[in-house]
């Protein structure tokens, strides 16, 4: 049953995942889940996108998490994403000053969705990259991938995960870049130009 | 053509049957649904067809997804996890008091965490405008929560049973109650979005949500239990809900967790 016996590792087993379902809308979104960015900082980027499934159909009810580091490739441990105000119980927004470095953005009637946030650094040996976790109706277990920002051929050219993928494949990680800051970046849940989704073992 | 409770029961027993094969062959255990589920008909165009691309994390301590965002004191408020008190009447319903531990597959607690819920009312109408459940509203019960998970990785939330509800899927299909979850680990390989049930609800088998989990075993974790201790005097029934956080995190940092 549901009273896990941490003396016995055997008894440790993972709680099963399951759709987010249709009606989250009131509870999981909160104001300024796209707005990552702090106010007026120069290296902040646009990112945005269509959400489809396997006939290409925009998904109304898709929700998006991205998780990243900040310029510098650190990961911030600020928390505050979803300030709250004690007297109404809403949502503040954000301080407009640090970088929580998370963000939450529901899919809007036409699928799209977007999110302001900051150039994310390198770490390590990877290009740099925002960590993207879609959930949705419809989907039992959440999905994982990444965007990628285009411009450093090399650093992508030696990422750990694109260089083992096949070019048609690893292209759907990199976002297309449209100018000032803003890249456009689609998922494709299933069928033609599938987004490349990752485990993690 | 109508979609009847009969055939979606078929489309359950058949994939159980898949499944007690893969396990007689000697496949793993799976404690996760598959995302390629046809009686829950939405995962039929929602779900990749390619397989996911596994990444090693023992290769790179210093992978993104190993790190999770942070939330603190400010992101919540005092009566966030009392969802019987954040109107100015009491909402109807039997109120329940549901706590438990947030673990990861270590056993360990996961402290400091954020958790979010959501519900239906005791009548099974979500506070959702597109939900059109003729159902009453309940203008004293949203049925949002949130909390932080304590130094031994418990939460505690006060609330009203929610009722089931119909969807259309097939005719006469009906959700066993249950409280929708949101849960952050301290890698965000970690995240879990789950549904939690009540003891001996007849809807289980009905219903393809629930049933996309084919593991017997795996499929109970998603129940409470009715648990004494946790009632409350004069005031509510209580449930014990231990969560296990699935996925991996960096090992080089378990000094000072
Ligand atoms: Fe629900």
């Amino acid at each position: 049953m549901t009273r896990i016996d941490t003396s016995r590792p055997d008894s440790v087993l993972p709680t099963p995942s399951h759709t987010v379902g249709p009606f989250y809308g009131h509870a999981l979104p909160f104001r300024g889940g796209e707005d990552i960015a702090p106010v007026g900082h120069p290296d902040t980027i646009t990112v945005h996108g269509c959400v489809t499934d396997g006939e290409g159909t925009p998904l109304p009810d898709a929700l998006i998490e991205l998780w990243g580091p900040d310029p510098d490739g650190n990961l911030p441990t600020a928390d505050g994403s979803m300030r709250r105000d004690p007297a109404s119980g809403g949502f503040l927004g954000r301080d407009g000053v640090e970088f929580t470095g998370w963000g939450r953005i529901q899919t809007d009637a036409s699928g799209r969705w977007y999110a302001r946030t900051l150039r994310p650094g390198a770490r390590g040996r990877n290009a740099p990259y925002l960590s993207v976790c879609v959930f949705a109706r419809g989907l039992l277990v959440h999905l994982y991938t990444r965007t990628y920002l285009p411009g450093d051929a090399a650093a992508l050219a030696a990422d750990p995960l694109l260089a083992g993928l096949a070019d048609a494949r690893r292209d759907t990680l990199i976002a297309a870049a449209e100018g000032d800051g803003t890249y456009r970046f689609d998922i494709r849940l299933q069928g033609e130009g599938e987004t490349v989704f990752l485990e993690f073992q | 053509m109508t979609l009847t409770q009969h055939d979606i029961d078929q489309e359950i027993a058949a994939k159980h049957a898949a499944y007690e094969k893969r396990l007689a062959d000697g496949g793993p255990v799976e404690h996760q649904p598959r995302r390629d589920y046809a009686p829950y008909r939405s995962s039929v165009l929602r779900h990749p067809k390619q397989p996911p691309v596994t990444i090693d994390v023992s290769k790179d301590p210093e992978l993104v997804e190993l790190f999770s965002p942070a939330f603190g004191e400010r992101d919540i408020t005092e009566i966030d996890n009392d969802l019987t008190r954040q109107h100015a009447g009491e909402p109807i319903g039997e109120r329940i008091t549901v706590s438990g531990q947030l673990l990861d597959r270590d056993g360990r607690p996961v402290r400091g965490q954020l958790v979010e819920i959501w519900q239906a009312n005791s009548a099974g109408r979500y506070a959702h405008r597109r939900e059109q459940h003729d159902a009453p509203l309940d203008p004293n019960f949203t049925g949002v929560g949130r909390t932080l998970t304590d130094d031994d990785g418990r939460y505690r939330f006060t609330t009203v049973q929610p009722g089931p509800y119909p969807w259309r899927q097939h005719v006469n299909a009906w959700r066993p109650a249950h409280i929708h979850f949101s849960l952050f680990g301290t890698a965000f390989t970690q995240r879990l979005v789950t549904q939690m049930y009540f003891p001996s609800d007849p809807l289980f088998p009905y219903d393809p949500i629930i049933q996309s989990v084919t593991d017997d075993a795996a499929r109970q974790r998603l129940v409470a239990t009715y648990d004494h201790s946790l009632s409350v005097p004069e005031f509510s029934m209580g449930y014990h809900w231990d969560i296990v956080l699935d996925g991996p995190q960096a090992t080089w940092i378990e000094e000072g967790r």
